[in-house]
C-alpha cells in the first residue's frame, strides 16, 4: 500500500492529445513537483513526451518503448498498461512506437529509475552504477541494465488508468451518467444498465475534455493480469516462422548489402575490389567510414565478394596479443591505478595478519555478445525522408547520431523498432546502423538491406570486458575473518561512452559491481577497484561488471570458507546480514536439500550475487563422471518484488542461468595480431541442449521494489559450478572458460 | 535453371549451382522462416527437411538439392498450427525466437522418426541446433508434449 501512496504522491503530469484520426493517452510532461500536475490538450508535437495507449478508428495501440531482444518487454509493457485500461492483450496492437523530439525526453532520465529519486536505501544504491552512467548518457529510452520492469512498473499502470478514466469521463458527459456509475471491460465502458459504449467511439470525445486527474492504481489483490500467467503477444508469429527480424524485411527494389570494416577496430588503408567488382550480382562497390560496402542482388553474393576483396588494414589501437592484455591487467593492481573502494569495513591489514591467509588469482576473458541475428538494417533515404528499420536498445540515441549523418530535419528521419534476434547488450552500439545510413546515403531512392555475415558480427563486437582479481581472505575460529578484494578491468562505460565522444567523470561502479555491494558482514571487508588502460574496445555484456565479479568475490569467500572448514551455505547466511538476500539462500538450500548426501561422485556448490537490486542465490549439482563434469540440476532463487508473468519470469531466469554457464565452460575471446581468433559459432558456442541441466526457479516477492531479471541471474551461475567442481573433485578454477582445465561431458 | 519444389509449390531459378539453398529461399524465393545465423553448420538456425530429412540449408548447394524442401512455413501456419508448432506455443519456448523455425523443423523430423523419444534421443536429436536465449528447458518440454500428440493421432 505504501507503494500507491508514493504514487499519488509524486502526481503524474499526464495529458491526451489529438493525433490524426483519434487520441493518445498518457503523454507525460516531466515537471519538477509542486507545478501544476494537468497539462491538459497538448498538441501534437509538443515537448518532452511519451504517449503509451493511442485510439483511432483503428483500435487500441499501446506503446512499448523498450526494446523487445527476446527478454518480452513488448508484453510485459503492454500487460501493465491493460491492467488498468480493461483491455484484454489479444485485443490491442503493440507499437514500439518512433523516437523523435515527441517520444522521449533527458530529463525523465533521472525518473526512469523511480528508486533512485525516492530511495537512499541499500538497494538504490546497489544499481546506482548501471543506471547513472547509460541512462544519463544515452537518454531516456534505454532498454538494459534490467531496468525495464522498474522503469515501467508504476509508469505504465498509470497512463492504462488515465486513459480508461478520461474516456469514463467522456462516457459520462455524452450520456449524463454519473462517473461513479461507470465500469469498464474489455475496451468498453459499461453503463448502469449494461449497455456498453466502445473505446473507439468514445475516443474522438476525449480530445475536447480535460483528461482525468486523480487516478487511482488498483489494489494488487483486484488485479487481472499481473502475477499471471500471459501468453507472449509475439509467441505464434515466434513458433511458425512468421516474425519479421531486420534481417528479413524486404522493400520493392530493394538491393542487398554487405560491409567489411577492420577486424582490428583501426583505420583502412587501402583496398583492391577488382576481383569483387566483376562477381556476378555485384552491383556496387562503396568505400564507407574504415570499410567497404557491396551492393548486391542477393545476401550471399554480397557476402562472397566482399571476401574476394584485398585490404590493407592499419594496426590494432591496442595491444595485439592477448598475453599483452592480460600483462597490463597484471600491472593495474597498484595506487595509481585505484578507481574506487566503495567497502572497506574493519581492518584489512589487521585481520590478514592475525587469521589463517587464503590467496587465490582469477581471470575472466572477452565474450562476444554474438546474439543469433546477425546485426541487419533496412535503410531508404531519397531527398526529403529517411526510414530506417532495425532493432537498437537505443533509439533516441541512435535517433540523433542519424539525424546528424543524414542531414534532414529530425521530423524527416524516421526510426522503425523491430523485434531483434537476441541482443544481450549488442544493441547498444550502433555501428552497423550507421554503415547501413552511409550505404543509404550512396544509394539514395533505392532501399538498401544491410546484413552482416555472422564472420563480420564477431570482428565486430565490442566484447565484454576482460578482468582479473587478486582476493586475500583469512579466517579465525572456523568463520570468514577477512575477505580483501581487488578487481582490475578497463572502464566499460568509459569505453562505450569514449565512442560517442563523451567522458564521465568519476569512478566507474562497474568496476567493482556485483562485488563492493555484497551484503556480507565480513568483519574486515575490502573491494579495490583497479581501473587498467584501455585495451580492446569493450561494452555491456549481460550483467556488465558483475558477470565477471560475481564469480571473482564469491569463489573467494568459498575458499575461504573451506579453509574455515565452515558450510559454505552456513557461513554465506551466518554472514548476510540483508533480510532479502538471506532468504534466497535459505530458499536455495531447502529445494537443493542442502546438507543431504548428494551420492556417489557427485557434489553441490552454492553461490550467491546481487546485481541490479536482485539477491540471487544459485545451487549447482554436479556428476564428476568417466568422460568429464556432467551438470545435473540448478536451483535458483531471487528477490524481485513482483513477478509479472511467471512464464516469461521462469524462461529469463532460466535462460540466463544458461547463459552464464555455458560462457564459463566453453567460451573466450582472444586475440592475435589485434584480430579475433573467434570468428563464428565453431570456437565460441556457449551451452548446447545435451549440457542443459534441469533448472528450478523460485522467485520471492518480499521486497516493496520491483526488479527486473534478464541479468541477476547470471553472475552467480559461473561460481555456483567452479564451487562445485572443486567440491567434487578437490580442484579449484580460477579462470573462465573452465574447460582450459577440466572436460565437460 | 535450378528447378525446386518448396512447400509444394515448383520454381525455377537462375543462380550459381554453388548457392547454399539458405540464400535461394531467403532472397531469391522470400522465404524467410529459414534464417541465417553462422553459414558453417554451427547453429542450425537454416534448418529446412529435403524430403523428410533435416538438413542445414546452408550447406546444400542449390544445384544438390535432389528432393521436396520443407520450410517452417511448409509444416503449418498461424491458422493452422502442425503439432510442434502447438506444442511450441503451448510451452510459450521461444525468447528472441530467432532459433525457433531451425529448431522446429530439426524437431519435426525428428519426431516423424521416432515419436516416443528418451530423454537421451532428444538430446541426440537437438544439440546441433544452438540457442543463445537458452530455451533449452522448454524445448525439452514442447517436444515431448509434441511427441504425445503425434502418439495419439
Ligand atoms: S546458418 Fe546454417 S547452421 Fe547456422
Ligand atoms: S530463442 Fe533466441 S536464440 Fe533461441
Amino acid at each position: 500500500m505504501g507503494k500507491l501512496k508514493t504514487i499519488a504522491r509524486r502526481t503524474f503530469l499526464i495529458g491526451t492529445a489529438a493525433i490524426a484520426g483519434g487520441v493518445a493517452f498518457g503523454y507525460y510532461a516531466y515537471k519538477k513537483p509542486g507545478e501544476n500536475p494537468l497539462l491538459p490538450n497538448l498538441a501534437e508535437g509538443e515537448s518532452a513526451l511519451t504517449p503509451y495507449v493511442k485510439i483511432d478508428a483503428d483500435g487500441i495501440t499501446l506503446i512499448t518503448p523498450r526494446a523487445d531482444v527476446g527478454q518480452g518487454a513488448y508484453s510485459m509493457q503492454a500487460a501493465l498498461i491493460a491492467e488498468e485500461l480493461d483491455v484484454e492483450l489479444d485485443q490491442i496492437r503493440i507499437d514500439p512506437g518512433v523516437p523523435s523530439a515527441t517520444y522521449y525526453n533527458t530529463a525523465l532520465a533521472s525518473e526512469s529509475a523511480p528508486f533512485r529519486s525516492t530511495d537512499d536505501g541499500f538497494l538504490a544504491q546497489s544499481t546506482r552504477g548501471v543506471m547513472d552512467s547509460l541512462i544519463k548518457f544515452l537518454g531516456v529510452q534505454v532498454t538494459g541494465g534490467s531496468s525495464s520492469v522498474p522503469d515501467a512498473y508504476e509508469k505504465l499502470r498509470v497512463a492504462g488508468a488515465v486513459a480508461r478514466e478520461t474516456l469514463k469521463l467522456a462516457a459520462s458527459e455524452k450520456t449524463g451518467t454519473p462517473i461513479e456509475q461507470l465500469t469498464t471491460s474489455n475496451g468498453f465502458v459499461v453503463m448502469p444498465d449494461g449497455s456498453k459504449l466502445s473505446y473507439i467511439e468514445l475516443a474522438p470525445l476525449t480530445s475536447t475534455i480535460e483528461p482525468a486527474s486523480e487516478v487511482k492504481l488498483r489494489d494488487p489483490s483486484q488485479w487481472r493480469m499481473i502475477g499471471n500467467p500471459m501468453q507472449r503477444h509475439d509467441i505464434v508469429a515466434k513458433s511458425t516462422g512468421t516474425l519479421i527480424y531486420g534481417i528479413d524485411m524486404v522493400l520493392e527494389g530493394m538491393v542487398h548489402a554487405t560491409v567489411k570494416s577492420s577486424p582490428r577496430k583501426g583505420l583502412m588503408r587501402s583496398f583492391d575490389a577488382t576481383k569483387a567488382e566483376k562477381m556476378r550480382g555485384v552491383q556496387k562497390i562503396i568505400p564507407i567510414t574504415n570499410g567497404v560496402g557491396v551492393i548486391a542482388d542477393n545476401t550471399w553474393r554480397a557476402i562472397q565478394a566482399a571476401n574476394a576483396i584485398e585490404f590493407d588494414w592499419a594496426e590494432a589501437p591496442y595491444p595485439h596479443q592477448t598475453d599483452e592484455h592480460w600483462a597490463t591487467l597484471e600491472a593495474s593492481f597498484t595506487d595509481d591505478h585505484l578507481d574506487s573502494q566503495m567497502r572497506d569495513d574493519g581492518n584489512v591489514t589487521i585481520g590478514l595478519a592475525e587469521g589463517n591467509l587464503v590467496e587465490a588469482e582469477y581471470r575472466a576473458p572477452y565474450l562476444a555478445h554474438a546474439p543469433l541475428e546477425p546485426l541487419a538494417t533496412l535503410v531508404k533515404i531519397t531527398e526529403d525522408r529517411a526510414d530506417i528499420w532495425t532493432c537498437t536498445q537505443v533509439p533516441g540515441f541512435l535517433h540523433s547520431a542519424l539525424v546528424k549523418l543524414i542531414g534532414l530535419p529530425e521530423e524527416k528521419v524516421h526510426l522503425h523498432m523491430l523485434y531483434g534476434g537476441g541482443s544481450f547488450g549488442h544493441r547498444l552500439e550502433s555501428d552497423s546502423v550507421i554503415q547501413a545510413v552511409e550505404l543509404g546515403l550512396a544509394m539514395k531512392g533505392t532501399p538498401v538491406k544491410l546484413t552482416y555475415s555472422r564472420e563480420e558480427d564477431m570482428a565486430q563486437e565490442y566484447p565484454r570486458q576482460i578482468a582479473m582479481a587478486r582476493a586475500r581472505g583469512s579466517h579465525k575460529d572456523g568463520k570468514v575473518e577477512t575477505l580483501d578484494l581487488g578487481i582490475a578491468m578497463p572502464s566499460i562505460i568509459s569505453s562505450q561512452l569514449g565512442r560517442q565522444g563523451l567522458s564521465v567523470p568519476g569512478p566507474d561502479t562497474q568496476i567493482v559491481a556485483g562485488a563492493w555491494e555484497q551484503p556480507y558482514a565480513i568483519p574486515n571487508y575490502r573491494v579495490s577497484g583497479y581501473r587498467s588502460p584501455e585495451l580492446a574496445p569493450i561494452s555491456s555484456w549481460r550483467s556488465v561488471g558483475a558477470s565477471s565479479n560475481g564469480f571473482f568475490h564469491d569463489c573467494a569467500l568459498d575458499e575461504i570458507i573451506h579453509a574455515a572448514g565452515a558450510d559454505q551455505l552456513e557461513e554465506r547466511i551466518r554472514l548476510i546480514w540483508h533480510e532479502h538476500s538471506r532468504k534466497t539462500l535459505e530458499a536455495v538450500g531447502e529445494m537443493s536439500n542442502w546438507g543431504s548426501d548428494p551420492g556417489p561422485n557427485r557434489a553441490r556448490g552454492v553461490a550467491f550475487c546481487l546485481s541490479f537490486g536482485v539477491p540471487t542465490a544459485e545451487v549447482i549439482e554436479i556428476t564428476n563422471a568417466e568422460d568429464g563434469i556432467k551438470i545435473d540440476k540448478v536451483y535458483v532463487a531471487c528477490e524481485v518484488g513482483k513477478i509479472i508473468d511467471p512464464v516469461n519470469f521462469e524462461g529469463q531466469v532460466k535462460g540466463a542461468v544458461i547463459w552464464g554457464l555455458g560462457h564459463a565452460m566453453n567460451c573466450e575471446r582472444t586475440y592475435s595480431d589485434g584480430m579475433t581468433e573467434q570468428e563464428n559459432f565453431d570456437s565460441h558456442q556457449g551451452m548446447r541442449l545435451y549440457q542443459c541441466p534441469e533448472i528450478e526457479v523460485r522467485g520471492l516477492e518480499n521486497s516493496d521494489t520491483v526488479r527486473g531479471i534478464g541479468e541477476p541471474p547470471v553472475p552467480p551461475a559461473a561460481p555456483a559450478l567452479a564451487n562445485a567442481i572443486f567440491a567434487a573433485t578437490g580442484k579449484r578454477i580460477r579462470e573462465m572458460p573452465f574447460d582450459k582445465h577440466i572436460d565437460f561431458v | 535453371m535450378i528447378k525446386l519444389s518448396v512447400n509444394g509449390q515448383s520454381h525455377d531459378v537462375d543462380v550459381e549451382d554453388d548457392m547454399p539453398l539458405l540464400w535461394v529461399l531467403r532472397d531469391e524465393l522470400g522465404i524467410k522462416g529459414p534464417k541465417y545465423g553462422c553459414g558453417i553448420a554451427q547453429c542450425g538456425a537454416c534448418t529446412v527437411q529435403i524430403g523428410g530429412v533435416a538438413v542445414r540449408s546452408c550447406q546444400v548447394a542449390a544445384g544438390d538439392v535432389d528432393g521436396e524442401v520443407t520450410t517452417i512455413e511448409g509444416l503449418g501456419s498461424p491458422q493452422a498450427l502442425s503439432a510442434v508448432q502447438a506444442a511450441w506455443i503451448e510451452h510459450q519456448v521461444a525468447q528472441c525466437g530467432y532459433c525457433q523455425s531451425g529448431q522446429i523443423v530439426n524437431a519435426s523430423a525428428f519426431l516423424n522418426e521416432n515419436n516416443n523419444p528418451t530423454d537421451e534421443d532428444i538430446d541426440n536429436a537437438m544439440s546441433g541446433n544452438l540457442c543463445r536465449c537458452g530455451t533449452y528447458p522448454r524445448i525439452r518440454e514442447a517436444i515431448k508434449t509434441a511427441a504425445k500428440t503425434l502418439r495419439n493421432s
